[in-house]
């Protein structure tokens, strides 16, 4: 066991942890942010998309200790986020999900890629959504509102 | 799907990791990304009760030109790489690669080192970096020492570091501006590891003349007949005749073990035709 301190949402959290536990364990058991979904758990799905640092990562391979001192946002910060918001209302309107179990990993990562400008046409928005995989097979509405959100955040910053 | 019990360690710098190791007679194990190791330990294909992390030793994260050649620490991600945040000496080589490895959020965590040191044979970085002609740079505990990638990789997912060694970073050549590369692979799916690699690396000015076949058996192998080949000023034309088909046939069924009428030994055939017609067109 070892005492943990980071940040999470803005907020500083310390606390008492097993060695092995991954960074989604313990904001999923040790602080209910169960926004931040687990299906593989090695690396394969992105549905455990976290930002750490402001960069995206997949907390399911990554050791909580190891982002000790950092500063870790899970979905369930971008509540007022202005891009999130474009994103979310894209992806409702182009039919970007059905279940919503890979929607938090995927809207970060759209995020993500929006602010990186990897998303300049549909095929390389496939290529860099590939980490994320959706089951209800909902891929063209995901792209198309990727489109979408990347065309209405850049109109709103013009 | 979860590790088993383990006991981290946060190394605070080079001597710090080692004298970490040793204490645990040599059987630790350095984590950098963990983007391949955390994947093995939650499915439990590893483990390793203590776990020392060097993601924070500074100079590990350290790039610098040393003399003719330039040094690239070991825990550089592949995102710095592919965002140009560090000089890429390959004009461009290093930075194509790394936009091709897995997806955005292990290009943030995984590094180059830890791709060498984990050494799988699928992997970018020791297919990329062969080609190049990296020489790695290890600290271990009787002095440093440094090895061409040509000797560092012995085998599948084993390399010559020592009990307690640390890949401290690679030594890489400046390319010239005149230099061409190619570096083609074969996915079914974006991000995955490879079915085949192609990479070609010339520089008449460096005397580098490379072709290195990726994710065909223990671990990438360099072409020699091809190599030479190359090195003696191919054209393009060439490519299509019967004397070159010969030529690359003899070098891929003396490097793999595949048989000449099955699929892989025809993809590799394909992906290493692909990379020495990109390499010959720029």
């Amino acid at each position: 066991m070892s005492t943990i301190s980071l940040t999470v949402n803005g907020i500083e959290v310390v606390d008492v942890i097993d060695d092995r536990t991954t960074l989604a364990d313990f904001l999923r058991d040790h602080l209910n942010l169960t926004g931040t979904h687990l299906a593989c758990e090695h690396g394969v799905c992105g549905a455990c998309t976290v930002l750490v640092d402001e960069v995206p990562i997949r907390a399911c391979i990554t050791l909580a200790l190891s982002v000790a001192g950092k500063s870790a946002r899970t979905i369930e910060d971008f509540e007022d986020d202005p891009k999130m918001q474009v994103i979310r209302e894209c992806f409702s309107e182009a039919h970007g999900l059905q279940c919503g179990f890979c929607t938090p990993g995927m809207v970060l990562t759209v995020r993500d890629m929006i602010q990186r400008g990897r998303c300049v046409n549909a095929q390389e928005i496939r290529q860099e959504l590939a980490g994320n995989l959706c089951r209800c097979t909902g891929y063209s509405g995901i792209v198309k509102a990727t489109e979408l959100a990347r065309d209405r955040i850049k109109n709103s910053a013009a | 799907m979860k590790a088993g019990k383990l006991n981290y360690h946060l190394a605070a710098g080079l001597d710090d990791a080692i004298a970490l190791n040793l204490a645990h007679d040599g059987m630790a194990k350095y984590m950098a990304g963990g983007q391949s190791l955390m994947p093995m330990m939650n499915l439990r294909l590893a483990s390793s009760e203590e776990i020392i992390d060097i993601t924070r030793i500074p100079e590990l994260g350290q790039s610098r030109a040393m003399g003719e050649h330039f040094f690239m620490g070991a825990g550089i991600t592949h995102a710095m790489i592919e965002d140009g945040k560090v000089h890429d000496p390959a004009q461009g080589y290093l930075q194509h690669v790394a936009h091709g490895i897995a997806y955005r959020s292990i290009r943030n965590k995984g590094t180059l080192g830890g791709s060498l040191a984990h050494a799988d044979p699928a992997a970018d970085w020791p297919t990329a970096l062969l080609a190049l002609g990296a020489v790695a740079v290890i600290k271990r505990p009787g002095g440093d020492v440094q090895i061409p990638l040509a000797d560092f990789q012995l085998g599948l997912m084993e390399t010559c570091l020592g009990e307690a060694d640390l890949l401290m970073g690679v030594l890489l050549p400046q390319l010239s501006t005149s230099a061409r590369w190619s570096y083609v692979k074969f996915c079914h799916k974006v991000g995955e590891f490879a079915h085949s690699i192609g990479a070609v690396v010339l520089d008449t000015t460096q005397g580098l003349a490379n072709a290195v076949l990726g994710a065909a058996g223990d671990k990438p192998v360099l072409l020699p007949r091809l190599s030479a080949k190359l090195s003696q000023g191919m054209r393009l034309s060439e490519l299509t005749t019967d004397a070159f088909t010969a030529l690359l046939e003899q070098d891929i069924a003396e490097q793999t073990s595949h048989d000449k009428s099955s699929y892989d030994f025809h993809l590799h055939k394909t992906m290493i035709t692909r990379a020495v017609t990109e390499a010959l067109k720029k």
